[in-house]
């Protein structure tokens, strides 16, 4: 870290996670895995919906309610669930188990996986304290090697960080 | 002759990369990994891997849908 370029250093990325289901669990687990194997120093601060990705039990789900751009491919063509379908009990689950089929068949990495390569490529996890008293969720819950912090931890890490992303 | 081979065939985006990584550290200073893949991907994505690392893309190739990348380990 020199002096000229403000303190920064130029291989570093932190990413704010804030979402949790399984669609959304995927970009900062790709980049941040991605990140630290070209070499880069990683931190992923998960707040509020994302914190459960820290959980040692992942059960993600993915809703196909309110989200127009969610185009399935089926039968050659893409399908998009109209809402009052979508929010019918059971579809969630149907349509998180296809995802997850659908992850497979493609040889995309679960999110389980991504995340085992995140820690033993040694990308920081931090989860937010606030979060974890407003959700109600003890240290215990997370899996191991996560850091506890709050927003002054995270500025404190991305004021050096040459990339800072918000998922 | 690689000094090691990586066949990350029927693998998505980003785990060939990932899997290289993890794989070259197997390789001696200067000896060579060759990567299979069948991510269309991996062609733009094996070149920014060597650029940012260092790592020198020796050579690729494609034959049959199966892409080949030759990197030398040099960072």
């Amino acid at each position: 870290m020199s002096e000229e370029n403000g303190g920064i250093n130029p291989n570093s990325m932190t990413i704010i996670v804030t979402k949790g289901s399984l669609d959304w669990a995927y970009p900062p687990f790709i980049l941040s895995t991605t990140a630290a194997a070209m070499g880069l120093d990683v931190a992923l601060f998960f707040t509020f919906y994302g914190l459960p990705l820290l959980l040692k039990d992942l059960n993600l789900q993915v809703t196909p309610l309110g989200n127009a751009a969610m185009k399935m491919p089926m039968m050659g063509g893409h399908m998009v669930m109209p809402n009052l379908m979508a929010a019918i009990p059971g579809v969630d689950a149907m349509a998180s188990k296809m995802m997850k089929n659908l992850i497979k068949k493609k040889g995309v990495a679960s999110i389980e996986e991504l995340r085992e390569l995140a820690v033993e490529a040694d990308v920081r996890m931090i989860a937010c304290q606030m979060t974890m008293d407003l959700f109600e969720y003890s240290k215990d819950d997370m899996i191991e090697g996560i850091e506890i912090g709050g927003a002054a931890t995270y500025i404190e890490i991305a004021s050096k960080s040459h990339i800072n992303l918000f998922v | 002759m690689a000094d090691k081979t990586l066949d990350a065939k029927g693998l998505n985006c980003p785990l060939p990369i990932l899997k290289a990584k993890k794989a070259l550290k197997e390789v001696p200073a200067g000896g060579t990994l060759e990567i299979l893949a069948t991510d269309p991907g991996s062609v733009a994505d094996f070149q920014a891997f060597s650029r940012t690392t260092g790592n020198e893309l020796v050579e690729h190739s494609e034959e049959g849908g199966v892409y080949r990348f030759l990197l030398r380990k040099t960072a």
